[in-house]
């Protein structure tokens, strides 16, 4: 095969059915895609369905823990996760630039097929289209996904209420740490990873060993606090965190202090934040803790009936302040 | 070094602190925060909260992003319109409105506006663009003026003649001796910002206790340096010391840092310069020395400063200069916003107006 991906490539002549063959079929094979028809047909149990769709344009496409393909599994896996579905099946879109390097295009799908085997995802539909040099950059991947909610969950950004407990199962803001780090080349010495990864495994023991799981949500563009406010509105309810439990990497507190960002506004990929009732809130930290990606996972503040719908932040001086909403996005294309 | 700025935000420590704060009530004292690094810490960390009534606290003019005039702006609009100019500078100056448009806007039109977190990284960029003229937008103090006197002494010795800083530079000395003399400001006492005077070391505090009579505090940014700070800051007012405490010995020496003051002179010599709400203080800003011309943008290009037109309604030289808190002026909140700002007050992450809009005053 070429080195190089041309227009042909996307012209749905040979040269694609000869990329689609080689690459695509040979990573993300199952039955469904190999029917090899126009649309999937998919057999599902009655219930409800979870549907997500997402596209991702970071830059640069590979950086430290993972790149653009892992990146837009994990996203739409966490989505579906975020209505206590379990993953099943996933359509992706490449739309690629000209010129990008074939072995470049492999590795990246290579690791969309281990990270949707990781949780039992099939690929069962796709798209390639090639644009000429300049018409985009480098490659742009849209996912969109299936799940299925068991029956008797409800899980919702509605379901707050007061006196619940929130959790973060870990670290803030080592995504967009590592991407900044890889992107702008600032000559800063750490062995921060972006914490891209699927959480819906993690997420399937809490729902199942937790009890009462109200809200979950995956903290990415806008970080922590962006997605606290959301919620903070979208119930009706005010949220009081306390700064002093919050768990963020100290070199991701050295980073953001000199160049003057704030973590909680930074972007995870592999974090879930759990609002659950406060008699689940010990025996789910625990389950956190136990699996991979959520070791260090906190309890961090708590839902309240007080006015306003807002976030307030109690400070480790024992100070209080709004956390309110992202304003102007700290650092583009980050997801 | 992480760990050791960790153990500046002890919880315990802190919560101790904000104690001892709370119940420090006597007679009403005025503290200006020189700095907006100082600022931000202060209400990033709630400090407003834990403030008993007799102690005010006002924020000064140290965001180079809020005193940079229009006039500056207006420069830098006016070059990255040309073709072979790109523009290279910090991210907080994409958004300040010029007259008539921003950088931001220039970009979306097609300029070639980059944003850098150095200097240096211009340089890099000349060295690569050989046939374009690498313009760096250089604002800020004592603190970022050595790194942009240091890029001009790396460009001279690698022979490219590429690069030039558009300088709108200052530094502090001036400007806190016109606060400090002005009647109406009524400021009791100075938070010194700790990495200037990392820079120029503790002579200007000294000064301003012995000449003007206001006591000052240098200090650092985390929680414990900024709490501690207010409270030795209140006590020497109230004892009506008028003396100056260096409480972030960790990092500011009497003399500062020669090192990088001597590369500041090398390249640069002082001049006069305008401060939004100030105006015009005698040498209080930093060009480019003669022997270093081919380095100077407003020389190459041949750019004069004219005088810019500050917003109808605009507060931010009130608030600049410690007069009025943004939630006085009425466009704040309402047409001016993080997101589509009028005055550079609300630009800046540092700026006075931004903190309050963003943090929200709850004092």
């Amino acid at each position: 095969m070429n080195e190089f991906i041309t227009l042909a490539h996307g012209s749905g002549g040979k040269p694609m059915h000869e990329l689609v063959g080689s690459l695509f079929k040979k990573y993300l094979a199952n039955d469904l895609l190999l029917e090899g028809d126009d649309s999937a047909r998919l057999t599902v149990q009655s219930g409800r369905l979870a549907f997500s769709t997402d596209s991702y344009v970071i830059s640069p496409i590979f950086f430290r823990g993972g790149n653009i393909g892992k990146l837009s599994v994990c996203g739409t896996v966490n989505d579906l996760s975020t209505s206590g579905a379990a993953p099943l099946y996933l359509s992706c879109g490449f739309i690629i630039e000209e010129g990008f390097r074939v072995s470049e295009l492999e590795e990246i799908v290579a690791s969309m097929a281990a990270t949707a085997a990781e949780c039992g995802a099939k690929v069962v539909t796709g798209d390639t289209k090639v644009v000429p040099k300049g018409a985009a950059d480098k490659l742009f991947i849209n996912t969109s996904g299936i799940g299925i909610i068991p029956s008797d969950i409800e899980i919702s950004g509605k379901n707050a209420r007061p006196g619940d407990k929130v959790i973060i199962s870990g670290t803030l803001g080592d995504h967009g740490c590592a991407v900044l780090l890889d992107r702008e080349k600032l000559g800063i010495k750490s062995d921060i990873q972006s914490d891209c990864a699927p959480l819906s495994g993690m997420v399937r023991q809490l729902i199942d060993g937790a009890g009462s799981v109200h809200v979950l949500r995956d903290p990415t563009r806008g970080g922590l606090a962006t997605t606290l406010n959301e919620i903070a509105q979208q119930s009706g309810v005010t949220i009081r965190l306390n700064e002093a439990a919050l768990p963020v990497r100290l070199d991701t507190q050295g980073i953001c202090g000199m160049l003057g960002l704030d973590p909680l506004y930074l972007a995870n990929e592999g974090k879930m934040v759990c609002i659950v009732g406060k008699e689940s809130a010990d025996s789910a930290l625990s389950i956190l803790r136990n699996h991979k990606y959520g070791r260090d996972a906190e309890i961090i503040g708590e839902i309240t009936d007080l006015p306003g719908n807002k976030v307030y932040l109690e400070t480790i001086t024992g100070g209080s302040r709004i956390l309110d909403m992202l304003q102007i996005d700290q650092l583009p294309r980050i997801c | 070094m992480p760990e050791i700025l960790d153990r500046f935000k002890d919880p315990a420590v802190a919560r101790m602190l904000a104690e001892k704060l709370r119940k420090l009530d006597g007679e009403t004292v005025s503290i200006m925060e020189v700095c907006g690094t100082h600022t931000m810490a202060i209400f990033r960390y709630g400090i407003r909260s834990l403030l008993p009534e007799s102690i005010r606290l006002v924020s000064g003019p140290g965001c180079p992003v809020c005193v940079t005039p229009v006039s500056f702006i207006d420069a830098a609009l006016q070059l990255c319109r040309s073709k072979d100019v790109i523009i290279t500078t910090f991210g907080d100056l994409m958004k300040v409105p010029g007259t008539g448009s921003t950088l931001t806007d220039e970009k979306r039109n097609g300029a070639d506006v980059r944003i850098v977190y150095s200097p240096l990284d211009a340089l890099d960029i000349a060295a690569g663009e050989p046939a374009k003229k690498v313009v760096f937008l250089s604002v800020g103090f004592e603190t970022t003026a050595p790194v942009c006197a240091l890029a001009v002494l790396r460009a001279k010795e690698l022979g490219l003649h590429n690069f030039c800083l558009l300088s709108a530079n200052k530094t502090m000395p001036q400007a806190m001796k016109v606060i400090a003399g002005d009647e109406k400001s009524n400021i009791d006492g100075f938070l010194y910002p700790g990495h200037v005077c990392a820079i120029i070391g503790t002579s200007l505090a000294e000064e301003i206790a012995r000449e003007y009579g206001v006591p000052g505090v240098v200090t650092g940014f985390e929680p414990l340096d900024v709490l501690h700070g207010i409270i030795s800051l209140t006590e020497l007012i109230r004892r009506k010391e008028n003396t100056v405490l260096n409480e972030y010995k960790r990092v500011v020496r009497e003399e500062g840092n020669p090192t990088a003051l001597n590369r500041l002179y090398e390249v640069f010599e002082p001049c006069d310069a305008v401060w939004r709400g100030f105006g015009a203080i005698p040498a209080s800003g930093l060009a480019v020395r003669a022997k270093y011309s081919e380095f100077d943008a407003w020389k190459v290009f041949g750019l004069h400063e004219e005088a810019g037109r500050e917003p109808e309604g605009c507060m931010c030289p009130m608030v600049l200069t410690g007069r009025v808190t943004p939630d006085k002026c009425r466009l704040f909140g309402k047409q001016c916003t993080p997101e589509s700002p009028v005055g550079a007050c609300m630009v800046s992450s540092e700026g006075t107006c931004a903190a309050y809009y963003r943090y929200g005053d709850r004092k």
